[in-house]
């Protein structure tokens, strides 16, 4: 660990803490359909997209009808993209000539791209045609972002409402995430991304003559040694930056090529990887600005952000501390940080991103949602691997997701009033609302498909040799790290990977693609029913037992009952995976 | 329920013509006009013909060429199968991969421990750079093979050599092909 390490990591979160006040405040006024400065551009085109859907902006939702909204309208999506997969070889913008997708391989993308998951079981850049990533796949980087952002604010809604039976219109929330907040953000920053080196054309791939030929040998079934002289590279290409700006923005992580963000193309330099990295949290920490306005109690909002940023610096600090270290299985070899190199564990890294941005880049992508990676994580130290880990399986609610970060992390904030309202023996209340057993129950019950969802899949795969086993890359522990990351990846719409895993076979698309439905769809409903039944509750004046959800204790509750459900659940699987490599690992133990 | 489905078709559509088709035109439209280089890869054209990028690495491993990092994009730095080995820190493979790398590296100075990244893959299998521990390393050979003095050599290090952004962000860089490049340039008689 190095000074300019910690002041990049320092400058990175005080930019995030610094945007979230304007930012969320433009978002409150976004959604309360208030007057914003950006309203001259965005309100024209949203009028008209209302003329064109037929959607009626004054109508107003229950929790049941905006569900049905948000699953049809995923559905929709999803089959659009399933069926362009399958017929893209007959579609324009197609240059390389890449043939249909494959049904299982098309269903699991359709299915990763409309769970805001991104996980990638392809090659991008050998499988899917311009037309392809842009129209699907980079669509549903905003559609998907744009939905989560509906889903948290009718959970705030939720919350503010008074004898309400209704929590907004999803069309509307949806469309002005997009116009207002996510397109201007894009284009501003695929450009930023352009002028840097990120791509974007739509022309056939480049051939480049190497400057020096490349001899390789392969060995053949037979045994015999060919060699083959390399003299050329074929460059890929693509509308790279108008993706990869969005994917960050949405916390999509899908990215144009196999590499993600440690492509160069994606991700030239040190200034394209700081923004990369803003752009994964500005949204997510703004919106708890957002939160505290709606509901009338700033306080509550910076006290969820509190809570957030502890629990950010912690694994940051976990991280960068794993991938300094020197492997010890690795003999003269120079591993220390100085002057002259990041050192460390530089396996799976880029040379400009060292150590600390490569550090801090797979904390925020797994904090969030997101998904992108600048470093290959399978190839993390084993304390590094778990600290994605443990992002994801505490339920990505560390900013989290845009959207899906606020309202998990407003799920365990009913649970952790339930928890102090039991430890005080009063009625349990969450800013005037009482919180009752029904919100307890669905509460706990969007708390425990997670666990439900990736420890069974898991499970099921670590016991099939043929279907399970035989797709991994790495043996020992470390292959127990790479299912239990897919399944948590998959469940939790993170989308990153333990990517030796070979994941293009017929059991893990289709189980995978049902681990990231089920942990979109199936948690949201008994979400937006926990936002329908607070909306319609009455409110009670505070009194002398009101635990008040806007001082330091709050977020320390709050942060303890967010490691105690993911350390009761997830505890056991982590110790037969990246706790038993690191230990393996320092005995001097190699697979 | 019928109405929402309706809805759902006709909003898919139009937002698809705007989010999925507009918008990445536009972007292509401005990139195209400000930034035409970055916009179709930086590439660098030498005598007419494209020689690479100077964003993307290429495999060097003559003795008179600096080095570039090991690379498990395909066969070795190849863009259309872009990513890393993905061995995790416990893999015999990863350990015995990097004891030969290594073996071979220390020729150049027996017994001084090999710059960590020259011996270990990108993440991109692309990483166009090397540390400027792992340049100086090479120096030495370099100068031998191309009968060029350390100083000169070193001096064409610095020219290719990036500082950090502002002097605070990412690390200091080597870009490799840019560097050999110009080792060519400075002897082209010794390629």
């Amino acid at each position: 660990m190095t000074s300019n390490g910690w002041l990049q990591i320092a400058l990175f979160f005080a930019l995030i803490a610094l945007a979230a006040k304007p930012l969320g405040e433009y978002m409150a006024k976004v959604f309360d359909r208030q007057k914003t400065f950006f309203d001259v551009f965005a309100r024209p085109l949203e009028r008209l997209i209302y003329k064109l859907t037929g959607v009626d902006e004054a109508h107003e939702m229950k929790w049941t009808e905006y569900a049905v909204a948000v699953l049809l309208f995923s559905f929709v999506t999803m089959m659009v993209t399933y069926a362009i997969e399958r017929f893209q070889h007959w579609l324009p913008l197609n240059p390389q000539r890449f043939a249909n997708v494959a049904p299982d391989l098309a269903m699991n993308t359709a299915a990763s791209f409309t769970t805001n998951t991104n996980w990638q079981a392809y090659v991008p850049e050998a499988t899917m045609s311009y037309l392809t990533q842009m129209v699907t796949l980079a669509y549903h980087n905003f559609a998907s972002a744009a939905v989560g952002m509906a889903l948290a604010i009718a959970f705030v809604r939720g919350i503010a409402g008074r004898e309400k039976n209704t929590l907004g219109n999803f069309w509307v929330d949806t469309t002005r995430a997009t116009l207002w907040v996510l397109l201007p953000g894009s284009l501003i920053l695929a450009l930023v991304l352009v002028s840097q080196g990120v791509v974007q054309n739509f022309r056939p791939y480049d051939t480049a003559t190497l400057v020096q030929p490349l001899q390789t040998q392969t060995t053949g079934t037979d045994g015999k040694v060919t060699t083959q002289t390399i003299t050329t590279q074929s460059i890929a290409q693509g509308p790279v930056a108008s993706q990869e700006a969005i994917k960050m923005l949405g916390t999509n992580g899908g990215g144009f090529f196999q590499a993600n963000s440690a492509h160069p193309f994606e991700n030239p330099n040190a200034l394209t990887n700081f923004l990369e990295m803003f752009a994964i949290f500005v949204i997510p920490g703004a919106l708890t600005v957002t939160l505290g306005r709606m509901v009338k109690s700033p306080g509550h909002g910076w006290a969820i952000f509190a809570a957030m940023s502890a629990l950010f610096l912690a694994g940051v600090f976990v991280l960068y501390w794993a991938e300094s270290h020197a492997n010890p299985l690795l003999h003269d070899v120079n591993q220390a940080a100085t002057a002259m190199q990041s050192g460390g564990n530089m396996e799976g890294k880029e040379v400009r991103f060292g150590i600390a941005n490569s550090a801090l880049f797979a904390t925020a992508t797994t904090d969030a949602s997101c998904g992108a990676v600048n470093s290959m994580h399978d190839s993390f130290m084993p304390l590094g691997g778990l600290v994605t880990m443990v992002n994801i399986m505490l339920g990505e609610i560390v900013f989290g997701g845009v959207g899906a970060g606020l309202y998990g992390m407003l799920i365990f904030v009913v649970v952790t009033v339930f928890i102090a309202g039991l430890m005080v023996g009063r009625t349990p209340e969450y800013l005037g609302k009482k919180i009752e057993s029904y919100d307890v129950q669905m509460a706990m019950l969007y708390v425990l498909i997670f666990p439900f969802s990736v420890l069974l899949f898991a499970g099921v795969t670590v016991l099939m040799p043929n279907l399970g086993l035989a797709s991994l890359n790495n043996a020992g522990p470390h292959g127990l790290s790479e299912i239990l990351y897919a399944y948590a990846s998959a469940t939790g719409n993170n989308g990153s990977a333990f990517a030796g895993l070979s994941a293009n076979t017929h059991w893990y698309n289709l189980s995978l693609a049902a681990a990231m439905l089920i942990g979109r769809f199936l948690m949201i409903v008994p979400m937006l029913a926990v936002a329908g039944n607070l909306a319609q509750k009455k409110l009670v004046p505070p009194s002398a037992g009101t635990f008040p959800v806007n001082t330091p204790l709050f977020a320390v509750l709050l942060v303890g009952v967010i490691l105690i459900v993911g350390a009761l659940t997830f505890f056991p699987a982590l110790a037969l995976g990246p706790i038993l490599e690191h230990l393996q690992m320092l005995a001097g133990k190699s697979y | 329920m019928r109405k929402i489905l309706l809805t759902s078709i006709l909003y898919t559509v139009i937002t698809t013509i705007l989010l999925g088709i507009g918008y990445p035109m536009l972007v292509t439209v401005i990139a195209r006009s400000a930034f035409p280089k970055q916009a179709n890869g930086s590439l660098i054209v030498k005598n007419g013909t494209v020689v690479g990028s100077s964003l993307i690495g290429q495999p060097f491993s003559g003795d008179n060429y600096f080095h570039s990092r090991p690379s498990a994009a395909g066969t070795g730095y190849d863009p259309t199968s872009s990513g890393g080995s993905n061995l995790g820190p416990t893999s015999k493979k990863l350990v015995d991969r990097i004891a030969a790398d290594t073996a071979i590296a220390q020729v150049d100075h027996p017994g001084v421990p090999v710059p960590i990244d020259l011996v270990t893959a990108s993440g991109s299998g692309l990483d166009p750079h090397i540390t400027p521990a792992a340049a100086e390393y090479q120096v030495a050979r370099i100068a031998k093979q191309r009968k060029l003095s350390l100083d000169t050599v070193r001096s064409l290090v610095a020219e290719h050599t990036m500082q950090r952004t502002l002097g605070l962000l990412g690390e200091p860089v080597v870009n490799v092909l840019e560097l050999n490049l110009a080792l060519d340039h400075a002897s082209p008689d010794r390629k």
